[in-house]
């Protein structure tokens, strides 16, 4: 089993409701955020391109942060989510060092904390707030090694592009472009 | 041109808009780790070559000072933790991949071997010392007649402790300017001359103060070999650590480095040791404060300026 999701560029217009879904399912503390949005333009006016990407941690699969945290309270759980145990992390802040995405944060209760793909709900058989709430439905979740499912599906039959792969991480979010 | 901006107000605390999850903590710590290293394997290294008379400084008082810098250093990288209550996670794992592991054990080691190793000489140095209790001298003579064993052993961990704190950087490839291999040597032969100007401040005799001043001027020329050698290989990289050494050639981090770490730190303290081993009358203590200062800022310069450096966003 490999999680990966999928993050139509095309469809996405950029309105941050994935942010706000996932602050209030993973009750995220106010001024935090485990996924944002970015606005990427492109050229020299008037030859302008614009993009936007809905990201949060890309649950690598050579991830950074896993390697260096002291206790393995950063791990990787199945299906290859990269989760922290609260009650293991110390809140040395290695792995927040070491992400090239900068996609943990340091919780204000101490440990620090990460997108989980919304574990708790996948393993109900639910999709990640993200996902289900997204208004122009641009982000699909699902099995990479399933070839039906959703996700499997987009990346076969569309262009996509993944981030700061020259940093070694072998990230899991698809951007089709 | 390409211009990416974050549209939903990320602004996480210590992340954002640049990397400040460490703050004076670690360079503070490195730094103090750094030093007591050099002091540690100095002392371990000439023990075993049995110069325990000629070099008493080296051997037995500049080591006095080494718990004092490591807890200091311990409570600093406490204080660093956003989790505190749970820092004993770190002694209930090995973590091979993560040299922070390594380096939380590596203390484990070297802090209560500092300290016995300090405790067999404190009645050398200071001789009115009475320690009262009959048991408190049989274990004084117990660990006396270890020396030798934990000689070895500290002669071996010094090094690791010099050079982890380097490699612990260096393998954090998400910041272009950590994520090179010079820079364990190079924290490794920091700390060794910082603890080499220290013991020169200890030193009464004249030979050992002469070795130490050859030992710290050899350093520094490694230590300048290195710095030049990073600067070749980020300017032969890619994008991002060219970017990474533009910091440091005209960009915000110019003045402080060459100036404090590499001029004050490191030339002119070398230079005046060349003197003084000319025979001009120079004060010990000008040439060792400044290598000191040009240590501290050197950890520092370098623990910031990792966290402004970044793939490009």
């Amino acid at each position: 089993m490999r999680y990966a999701m999928a993050i139509d560029t095309k469809k996405c217009v950029g309105c941050s409701d994935c942010v706000i879904a996932c602050q209030l399912e993973n009750n995220v503390p106010v001024g935090y955020c485990r996924e944002w949005v970015v606005e990427s333009t492109n050229g020299t006016y008037p030859n302008l391109e614009m993009e936007f990407r809905s990201e949060r941690c890309h649950h690598c699969a050579n991830p950074p942060c896993v390697r260096c945290c002291p206790t393995g309270a950063s791990h990787i759980e199945e299906g290859g989510v990269v989760l922290v145990t609260h009650e293991q992390c110390i809140g040395c802040g290695a792995c927040i060092a070491s992400c090239p995405y900068d996609a943990r944060y340091p919780h204000p209760e101490g440990y620090v904390d990460k997108c989980t793909f919304c574990i708790h709900k996948v393993r109900k058989g639910e999709q990640p707030a993200c996902v289900s709430v997204c208004p122009t439905q641009c982000l699909y979740f699902g099995d990479l090694d399933d070839p039906n499912s959703e996700v499997s599906k987009k990346i076969a039959i569309r262009k996509y592009k993944r981030l700061k792969t020259e940093a070694g991480t072998d990230p899991q979010l698809y951007f089709l472009i | 041109m390409e211009e990416e901006l974050i549209i939903s107000g990320r602004m996480n605390y210590k992340v954002d808009p640049m990397l400040h999850i460490w703050g004076w903590e670690i360079p503070f710590y490195l730094f103090v780790g750094g030093v007591a290293a050099g002091i540690l394997f100095f002392a371990s290294f000439y023990y075993l070559r049995g110069k325990e008379r000629v070099y008493p400084a080296t051997i037995k008082i500049a080591p006095l000072l080494t718990p004092f810098l490591l807890i200091t250093g311990l409570v600093a990288l406490f204080m660093d933790l956003n989790h505190k209550m749970y820092f004993w996670r770190l002694y209930t794992h090995i973590r091979m991949e993560s040299p922070m592991s390594w380096g939380a054990w590596t203390l484990m080691v070297v802090t209560p071997l500092s300290i016995i190793w300090s405790f067999t000489y404190v009645r050398e140095v200071f001789p009115k010392i009475d320690w009262k209790k009959r048991w408190i001298y049989q274990l004084e003579a117990f660990l006396v007649k270890h020396r030798r064993t934990m000689a070895w052993i500290m002669v071996f961990y010094s090094v690791i402790l010099g050079i982890y704190t380097g490699i612990l950087l260096s393998a954090f490839n998400a910041r272009p300017l950590w994520n090179t291999s010079i820079l364990g040597p190079l924290f490794l032969a920091s700390g060794l001359s910082a603890g080499a100007a220290l013991i020169i401040v200890f030193a009464k005799n004249k030979i050992e103060r002469k070795l130490f001043s050859q030992i710290d001027i050899v350093i520094i020329a490694a230590e300048l070999f290195f710095i030049v050698h990073m600067f070749m290989g980020f300017l032969a990289s890619t994008e991002v650590q060219q970017e990474a050494a533009a910091m440091f050639l005209g960009g915000r981090y110019t003045l402080p480095f060459w100036i404090f770490v590499v001029f004050l730190g490191m030339i002119v303290p070398a230079i005046l040791e060349l003197l003084e081993l000319r025979g001009q009358r120079i004060p010990v203590y000008i040439p060792a404060i400044l290598i000191l200062i040009g240590n501290i800022m050197l950890r520092f310069i370098i623990v910031e300026a990792g966290q402004a450096s970044r793939y490009l966003y």
